[in-house]
């Protein structure tokens, strides 16, 4: 074995050239399939907060009948000039024309600022509105949770939900994946009469003959935290910060 | 050395986890489910088995005052190679194991092979070892895997054995089981049984 510094340097180049040609190839190779992958992942995420997500589904031909749409949070209104299709949000969550600070009082969620656009998802049947999809998102004890809310086109009653993302504790806030817990989300109201966002997450458990149960979720038991951070995700969300002004269109009929 | 004792040395006789203590940090990360376990496991003995062929084969040519760079740079290509491989065929594992297969490379049992195994050996014995070390790594991961999953969560593979009280059923699921410390103490009880029945591993005072 010579060790002179040409040799040295020769060996080094060539391995360096044989290693990304290596590295790009496989890249480049298999990024189609990663990208189908990716979307195949989100297209279920949506489809299982709103509940059409059976053993089985074709994804694709099950996300047929999705129509996504961006909205403006501001107006509540579809955002004009925005094409849904080509609308990346996790661009816009860091685009400075769209992104708006938050208030510290107002922040529920811990998540300081947030995009004046969002991609909103309509799930229509038979061509008419029948669920909408949103996403939310809020710190939790570890992590910031990832979630997609589905709503009926009453825009007040709870279709669905799950979290697609998140870090907290398994066994104890990693419950929030539990499906029996998700199980009693559907159903719920997320409005009072007075049009205040509502959802409580309780301590223990909740008794159908408690008053407002309909606004009430049980509480994990060992992670309080989670729990709290899961009720100030939908609190700030469905406040006038989040989707109020856009619910309050689908109501009126203004969203078809 | 025997294509079977290249291959099967590293199981019992020479774990890399019981008795080199390398690899630690991700078999505690990996193994609350055995599908993270099982996949962790072969892609770290297909990155091994790879990356020490490939030393083995340039071993001659490697000067010695780049050698660690060198097989560093081997095994980190082999490394994205096996993270872009698992992203494409296995999305949803490689997306709940983020950041660990990127990992591999900083496992010391990649390095350790190729130093202290490949630098020496012809390609396909080096081969063989990485695979065997990759083997016997997986089948400790696989072994911590099972405890932790089944009485950590009383499934197998994902599969519901032990039905929980959370659901409705009567096993009360072991919490600490599924934080990665649990898996210090199943390891350590692993290395004590091992040894027990192989005193010539225990190091001397």
């Amino acid at each position: 074995m010579s060790e002179t510094a040409g040799k040295t340097l020769t060996v080094a180049a060539v391995l360096c050239g044989v290693c990304s040609v290596l590295v790009a190839g496989a890249v480049v190779v298999l990024k189609p399939k990663q990208v189908i992958n990716a979307d195949l992942d989100f297209k279920k995420n949506v489809l299982m907060s709103a509940g059409l997500l059976k053993p089985g589904t074709d994804i694709n031909e099950a996300f047929k009948e999705v129509e996504p749409v961006v909205i403006n949070l501001e107006t509540g209104a579809i955002a004009e000039g925005v094409d849904p299709k080509t609308f990346d949000q996790s661009k816009a969550d860091k685009n400075p024309d769209y992104v708006q600070e938050i208030q510290k009082t107002q922040d529920l969620a811990g998540i300081k600022r947030r995009a004046k656009l969002q991609k909103v998802y309509l799930v229509k049947k038979d061509g008419t509105l029948d669920q909408i999809v949103l996403h939310v998102y809020g710190k939790g004890l570890w992590s910031t949770m990832k979630g997609f809310l589905s709503l009926d086109k009453d825009a007040l009653t709870v279709r669905g939900f799950n979290f697609y993302s998140h870090a907290e504790t398994p066994g104890l806030g990693g419950e929030i994946d539990n499906p029996k817990w998700i199980a009693q989300w559907p159903g719920k109201k997320i409005y009072n009469e007075e049009m205040k966002p509502a959802i409580d997450v309780i301590k223990g458990n909740v008794d159908p003959s408690m008053p407002h149960a309909e606004y009430k979720i049980d509480g994990l038991s060992g992670a309080t935290l989670t729990s709290v951070g899961v009720e100030n995700t939908f609190l700030f969300w469905l406040s006038e910060n989040g989707y109020a002004k856009f619910l309050t269109n689908v109501r009126n009929g203004e969203i078809q | 050395m025997k294509t079977k004792e290249l291959l099967l040395d590293p199981v019992v006789k020479n774990n890399p986890i019981a008795l080199q203590v390398l690899g630690i940090c991700s078999a505690l990360a990996v193994t609350s489910q055995l599908k993270q376990a099982a996949i962790m496991g072969a892609a770290v003995m297909i990155v091994t088995g790879i990356s020490s062929a490939m030393v083995a084969m340039i071993r001659n040519k490697i000067p010695n005052s780049i050698r660690i760079i060198v097989q560093m740079t081997v095994a980190a290509s082999a490394v994205i190679v096996a993270d872009q491989f698992l992203k494409a065929y296995f999305f949803d594992v490689s997306k709940q194991m983020s950041v660990y297969i990127g990992l591999i490379i900083t496992n010391c049992i990649v390095m350790g092979r190729m130093e202290g195994f490949a630098m020496k050996n012809g390609p396909w014995a080096s081969f063989l070892d990485g695979v065997g070390n990759g083997f016997g790594y997986a089948l400790l991961l696989l072994a911590v895997g099972i405890v932790r999953e089944l009485f950590g969560s009383g499934k197998l593979f994902g599969i519901s054995v032990m039905s929980l009280t959370t659901e409705g059923g009567w096993y009360q699921s072991n919490g600490l089981l599924l934080l990665p410390p649990s898996a210090f103490f199943i390891i350590g009880v692993l290395i004590w049984i091992l040894r027990t029945f192989r005193p010539e591993q225990i190091e001397k005072e």
